[in-house]
């Protein structure tokens, strides 16, 4: 069995443990640990050096009537594997910042597992069915995360963010099969690297390329909010409770944009040609409109979930150049954006439980009481807006470059986003941290001991030694990258 | 690697490693941590001292990022011009972070300020020595990043958070106009280096002036150039130490110190030149006219700072780098004298800034009376001082290219005498004009020392003994002996007018004599970037953030209808969390879906 299929065990094994009654915390905990360690053994065993994709497994699965074979067929290569890097990094700190003793604990952590084991499912499978598949799975138990355990509004809230994302699914679902249809008969199948290799070979009219890809930009764009189907994000984190925040923003959004990256393109080229114009006028909207929109929120966590939508928009523009610089930018800043973005939930989430205020009007100078935590936000904004030594820099750095070669003009705009993101999260610092104490949280605690600011160590780490190193990530990267532009 | 390349990259790690060793360990200890942070600084100094004298070479270059045509390497380029600026920020550091011992000795939250002070010796020794754009945008984003923390040290003060965010945010519309420029520039050159010989990519290329003065925007946040400037004086609500170090002696002057880095390029736009010219000019002499108002000491001498920077944004501009670099290094040592000299006096006036409030402090505290004085002379140009020499030379090659400018900045630097002179006599001399003025006593030794070493080289860093000049080449071999001399002449003259008209005016006075309410209120910028950019950004967000509400509303009064309907199905599956019927229900429409597609085809 490949190590790969190991990562996928893990949380099932966890998954029976709770229903055999084994603390639900502590069986949590024990697999996302695992897995992280896993994931690493993987990174470090991967050898760059190799094309194509390592740690394969490849098993007929079932043969439906008039439907192409489905194989469970899962690998790693350099895009797929810094995001399972991701997964395991933000998987062990949302864990460890759930809260003990929440109202059906083993529901909770269930479900907390099952986004990751979806995410890391959706991010390793070689076959369509299972990629898509995989997606939904995890997308269940956030909704449910959202309905149940919520705050005010929870119920509104979550039928929204279900419906918003269940149509985009569907839309995608429909992008999917209308890729197929188009496919002579024997061309058929699930099957991703035959799919790619097929679509090199042979490469489709664009006019017949511009209906799929339309469905699969909408569908996967409505997954990473991509303007103007963004009005689930905000509302959404601002309600979910702080892990499933973590892991949806962190980790799961990612998936539409993986999807992008590893399906859409590749198979459908030509789609991205004819509707490159649209999605460069929909991208400037994530950053330039949302992030004006940004700069007059009221509540941190909303402001958090409009900045994660603003950021989107650079890794859009990463996609849209489709050239190995920015298609690197793009991995790269999947990863960052994750950690960091998980990393400020995290903290928001601390905050709101620690003073019982997330309007900015309420908050103000708690940099004198939560010395640690000030620290940790103050680094995760700078990581956010893009400060050099931390990994967001490498990754808005590779996508500006790659993207002015494509289009100089657009990126100019794109990168006016570097004042508002600044302007924004620096605000939020301001008036969270700075200034004076006001007398209703003259006695709210810091973070305590080592054990507690665990994930948060972790998370800062992760986006220092990225942002000092980005080798760390590209070394894996930009064989996969050159080589798939090489061929091209 | 060997071990001088070794040595070379311990010019960046001892202050990483100082800044990261007191973060992670040594916060409790704020003693344990100024003797890390100082023996770091320390350390660079050693090395900096080995690298101007050739002992320590370059290091073997990382490649930082290397793919698809983008490389940015890590290195360290050690020409004249970084080795001058490497004695100055590491020799001018050491003597603020001694002095800072003594500064913040009571301060509960020095270790944090040593580790940023640490933070900032690394990012600005990464500008020195940098050998492509990235690398420089890199620390330059880093300086940006720790002047922010530091300027907001006393972040419980609105005062000093709002002055941190500004400054922050001025910088970065510098810095996006610096990226752009830095990406033109790869996609003319597919480098990245400081490489005087990849200008002919890019010679008489009619982009070259948007290149130039893209990457001139850098320098026009970094270094408070007029319209960038609103940031510096505030940032005056930092630590004065931290005034001294990073708000006048170097990473302000870092936006000149990278002008003459890519001076390869913005020589090829005369046009770019001649707006660099005269922005630096324009800022030089509305900050100086602004400065003759001010009553804050600290703001004096940024508003003096801000002036002084024109000047050798000016002498970039009229092609003169070296004067620029050689006044450079005489303002570093004298307005970090300058600073710590005021810092000094604010020490034992518990922090009493308005010089209204100060007089007779000649008496009280000799020392920095002294030092004081020789940073004044310095500063408004007295024969003999350092600063007399480098801005005559700036004066006399602004005067061969702009006689304009020549003018302006002669007048400047007779308002530069006369405010010193003004703010000297107000503060040192008279009587006593408050309380804590009546009961002023010496600065303790540690903070005076520094001010002692910073003023010998504030009286002799102009003389070609101490070699700046020398390192940096020969600047003004083609002028005739004659014309220098007028040059001289003139300007003593006028600083002599200026210090002249400054003590007459202000003797003993103990109100303002005369108020231009222009100069006083800092030409309304603040005022004017209030109701025009400000309000204009507002508006846009405001606007959108309508927009965005009637998005979101309108989906939720027209989805309502909607939602009620196939809402209360799937509320049921929530309420009951069962999977299972979901999964039935999501699995039999998938399936459909696809039987009918594949059917069709």
């Amino acid at each position: 069995m490949s190590f790969v299929s190991v990562l996928l065990f893990v949380p099932l094994l966890a998954f029976i443990a709770i229903i055999f009654k084994v603390p639900a915390r502590q069986a949590a905990l024990g697999a996302s640990l695992l897995n992280l360690f896993v994931s690493f053994w993987i990174y470090f065993q991967y050898d760059p050096k190799i094309q194509g994709f390592q740690f394969v497994q490849d098993i007929r699965w079932i043969q439906l009537p008039g439907l192409p074979e489905i194989h469970y067929h899962v690998g790693v290569d350099g895009m797929n594997l810094p995001l399972i890097l991701l997964t395991t990094i933000v998987t062990l700190a949302a864990i460890i910042v759930a809260p003990e003793g929440i109202k059906r604990e083993s529901e909770f952590y269930s479900y907390l597992l099952a986004i990751s084991l979806g995410a890391i499912g959706a991010f390793v499978s070689l076959d369509l069915f299972f990629f898509y598949i995989f997606h939904e799975f995890a997308l269940i138990p956030t909704f449910l995360l959202i309905g149940i355990w919520g705050s005010e509004n929870r119920q509104f809230v979550s039928l929204q963010i279900t419906l918003y994302l269940m149509v985009g699914s569907l839309v995608l679902l429909v992008g999917i099969l209308a890729l197929l249809v188009l496919l002579p008969q024997e061309a058929r199948t699930f099957d991703i690297p035959r799919l790619i290799d097929y679509a090199k070979a042979h490469p489709l009219p664009i006019s017949k390329e511009a209906v799929p890809f339309a469905f699969l930009l909408v569908g996967f764009g409505t997954l990473v909010s991509l303007f103007p189907f963004y009005t689930w994000a905000p509302a959404g984190y601002a309600v979910a409770p702080t892990p499933a925040a973590m892991l949806h923003a962190g980790v799961l959004k990612k998936f539409g944009l993986y999807g992008l990256l590893r399906v859409a393109i590749p198979l459908l080229p030509g789609g991205l040609e004819h509707w490159k114009s649209w999605l460069y006028i929909l991208l400037l909207g994530n950053i330039l409109y949302i992030g004006y929109v940004t700069i007059v929120q009221k509540e941190l966590t909303t402001m958090l979930g409009y900045s994660s939508v603003m950021h989107m928009g650079y890794i859009f523009l990463g996609l849209a150049s489709w050239n190995k610089i920015g298609i690197s930018g793009v991995v790269v800043l999947m990863v960052a954006h994750g950690l960091s973005i998980a990393l400020l939930f995290a903290l928001a989430g601390e905050i709101k439980d620690r003073t019982g205020e997330i309007k900015f009007s309420e908050l103000g100078g708690l940099g004198q009481r939560m010395p640690f935590i000030s620290v940790a936000f103050v680094l995760a904004s700078f990581a956010s807006i893009g400060v050099p030594g931390l990994a967001n820099f490498t990754g808005e750095l590779l996508i500006f470059f790659g993207s002015w070669q494509a289009q100089p003009w657009i990126t100019a705009l794109a990168i006016w986003g570097i004042v508002i993101s600044a302007v924004y999260q620096l605000r939020a610092v301001q008036s969270v941290f700075f200034g004076k104490l006001p007398a209703h949280l003259k006695d709210v605690e810091d973070l305590q001991g080592l054990a507690k600011k665990f994930p948060y160590l972790l998370l800062m780490a992760s986006l220092l030694i990225i942002g000092m190193m980005p080798s760390s990530l590209l070394s894996v990267i930009k064989p996969t990258v050159e080589h798939y532009f090489s061929t091209n | 690697m060997n071990t001088s390349s070794l040595l070379a990259w311990v010019l960046l790690l001892a202050p990483l490693l100082s800044a990261f060793m007191i973060w992670a360990f040594l916060k409790p200890f704020p003693f344990l941590s100024q003797i890390v942070s100082v023996g770091a600084c320390a350390i660079s100094f050693l090395i900096a001292i080995g690298v101007a004298l050739g002992s320590i070479h370059e290091p073997v270059t990382i490649n930082w990022i290397d793919i698809g045509g983008l490389t940015v390497q890590l290195g360290m380029v050690f020409d004249s011009l970084s080795k001058v600026m490497l004695l100055v920020v590491t020799g001018v550091g050491l003597m603020i972070h001694i002095y800072s011992m003594g500064y913040m000795g009571e301060d509960p939250g020095r270790s944090r300020f040593f580790a940023e002070l640490s933070l900032f010796m690394l990012s600005m020794l990464g500008i020195v020595v940098a050998t492509n754009f990235i690398m420089m945008y890199l620390f330059w984003e880093l300086v940006g990043v720790s002047s922010y923390l530091l300027i907001g040290f006393w972040f419980e003060k609105p005062s000093a958070a709002n002055a941190a965010t500004k400054a922050f945010l001025a910088n970065r519309i510098g810095d996006f106009g610096f990226l752009l420029g830095i990406i033109m520039f790869w996609t003319f050159t597919g480098s990245l280096m400081f490489d005087p010989s990849l200008s002919s990519y890019f010679k008489g290329h009619p982009l070259v002036t948007i290149m130039a003065l893209l990457l001139f925007c850098g320098c026009v946040g970094k270094s408070a150039q007029i319209p960038l400037h609103v940031w510096l004086p505030d940032a005056m609500e930092g630590p004065t130490p931290v005034s001294a170090l990073i708000h006048a002696a170097t990473m302000v002057a870092a936006g000149v110190y990278m002008l003459c880095r890519i001076f390869f390029v913005l020589e090829q736009s005369e046009q770019a030149l001649e707006v660099i010219a005269w922005t630096g000019g324009i800022t030089a002499l509305v900050a100086a006219l602004t400065a003759t108002q001010q009553d804050d000491i600290k703001r004096i001498l940024a508003y003096s700072t801000m002036s002084q920077l024109g000047y050798m944004v000016m002498a970039v501009g009229s092609s003169a780098t070296i004067a620029a670099m050689f006044h450079l290094c005489t303002h570093a040592f004298f307005k970090a004298l300058l600073f710590l000299g005021a810092g000094s006096i604010l020490h034992v006036l518990h922090h009493e800034q308005d010089i209204w409030k100060m007089g007779g402090l000649w008496k009280k505290m000799p020392l920095t009376f002294l030092t004081f004085f020789i940073g004044t002379c310095a500063l408004a140009g007295v024969p003999g001082f350092s600063g007399f020499y480098s801005k005559d030379t700036i004066l006399e090659m602004v005067g061969e290219k702009n006689k304009m400018l020549f003018w302006l900045g002669l007048f400047t630097a007779g308002l530069t005498a006369f405010y010193m002179t003004r703010l000297f006599v107000l503060t040192f001399m008279g009587a006593p004009k408050s309380e804590v003025a009546e009961h002023a006593h010496e600065s303790p030794f540690v903070m005076g020392l520094p001010m002692v070493v910073l003023s010998f080289f504030a009286l002799v860093g102009g003389y070609s003994v101490v070699g700046i000049e020398k390192a940096l080449g020969t600047t003004h071999e083609a002028m005739s002996q004659a014309a220098k001399l007028n040059v001289m002449i003139l300007s003593v003259l006028v600083g002599l007018t200026g210090v002249g008209i400054g003590a007459f005016a202000y003797w003993n006075k103990q109100k303002e004599i005369v108020i231009f309410p222009l100069f006083k209120n800092k030409f309304y910028f603040d005022e004017l970037y209030e109701l025009t950019l400000l309000k204009l950004q507002q508006l846009l967000a405001g606007v959108f953030a309508w927009l965005d509400e009637w998005i979101i509303g309108f989906g939720i009064v027209r989805g309502s209808a909607f939602l009620v309907s196939v809402g209360g199905e799937l509320l049921r599956v929530f309420q009951t969390g069962n999977i299972r019927s979901y999964a039935f229900i999501f699995g039999a429409g998938a399936a459909a879906i696809l039987v009918f597609f594949l059917i069709s085809s």
